[in-house]
């Protein structure tokens, strides 16, 4: 058990707290989180586990730096979505039609509608 | 049964966790396949640049560099298409802190020549396009809270060209260099480092354009504002 393998399993930890935020919780935006929270574990294993031979490997370290930040331009492009099904909704939780909606549509929430 | 779900759930992520954990530690107690750092050290002065992760980024593994700007200029067009944009100079999305002001004079200048040092030191130590970009498209937010107006990211020609600027120079870059001959995104021989630096000088901009421009296209809206296009 040396200190690279202490960063893998940590990053498994991630993934799995990450994956249980993910299906546990409602609000979309928690989802987000916990969906960033696992990518987050996976570029922990990855770089972590690169590290074997003792000095860091620096293709896993490119691949982790270019899903980084295509995982930021995701993130940004969720939160957009989000908002807008907010805005469409009045809803910030996926519910199934014929359950209650978690939150009452705001009484301005309509207003991008296809009716406008 | 809902406390079933959840028990049903944590046994779920736990059986995840465990397997991923396991994976893990046979990964690691098995020997490496093949010496990827030996074989990067060996092949580093064909690259053009003396940074091990440079190299991989925008040579060795260009490929990935290309689609994952490719992504990013799909988000970014994918985002501003969603939003309605209010005007950028929305006084209620300004900041009226004299504080953020005063330092946003010192900030801004100093943050662009880190972007362009950032952008430069990528060639033999930590740094490169996307650490650049990244401080780029901060300077661009703090600007943008502090109400500068900033005319290009109206949803326009500029904001185009500039978010599909990197993604076309590097097709381009490949491209060329397949039909002169070589592999698709081979740079020919003694042109590696000037063609990085273009690539990098470019994928720097279009990264920082498609961060701010994602940012912000999630405008606070509210229902008594027109919205762009939609005046009175």
């Amino acid at each position: 058990m040396t200190i690279h393998l202490l960063y893998a399993f940590a990053g498994v930890a991630l993934c799995g707290i990450g994956l249980f935020g993910f299906i546990r919780l409602d609000h979309l935006l928690r989802k987000l989180m916990a969906f960033n929270l696992m990518g987050s574990g996976v570029f922990l294993v990855m770089v972590g586990l690169a590290q074997r031979g003792g000095q860091p490997d620096p293709v896993p370290q490119a691949l982790v730096l270019t899903g980084i930040v295509v995982a930021v331009a995701a993130t940004a492009l969720a939160v957009v979505l989000i908002r807008r099904y907010y805005h469409l909704s009045g809803q910030i939780t996926l519910a199934e039609p014929g359950r209650e909606p978690v939150k009452k549509p705001a009484a301005d929430a309509h207003r991008e509608g296809p009716t406008e | 049964m809902r406390a079933l779900s959840v028990v049903t759930m944590t046994a779920v992520c736990l059986a995840f966790a465990g397997l991923l954990g396991l994976a893990v530690w046979h990964i690691a107690g098995s020997p490496a396949p093949v010496n990827l750092p030996g074989l990067l050290a060996e092949n580093l002065d064909a690259s053009g640049v003396e940074h091990p992760i440079t190299a991989v980024l925008l040579n060795f593994r260009s490929y990935d560099t290309l689609l994952e700007i490719g992504v990013l200029v799909i988000a970014g067009i994918a985002g501003i298409s969603m939003a309605k944009t209010t005007s950028l100079e929305d006084p209620d999305l300004r900041t009226s802190d004299s504080l953020l002001y005063a330092l946003q004079r010192w900030f801004v200048p100093l943050m662009l020549v880190l972007a362009g040092y950032l952008l430069w030191a990528g060639s033999d130590r930590p740094g490169g396009a996307f650490q650049a970009g990244a401080v780029l498209a901060a300077s661009g937010v703090m600007m943008r809270l502090g109400g500068i107006p900033m005319d290009f990211l109206r949803p326009g020609v500029l904001l185009r060209l500039g978010l599909a600027l990197g993604f076309t120079v590097f097709l381009l870059v490949a491209v060329a260099s397949a039909l002169a001959g070589e592999a698709f995104l081979a740079y020919p021989a003694g042109f590696a480092k000037p063609l990085i630096l273009v690539i990098e000088t470019v994928l720097t901009f279009s990264i920082a354009m498609v961060l701010l421009a994602l940012f912000v296209s999630a405008p606070v809206n509210r229902a008594q504002e027109p919205e762009e296009g939609e005046h009175e």
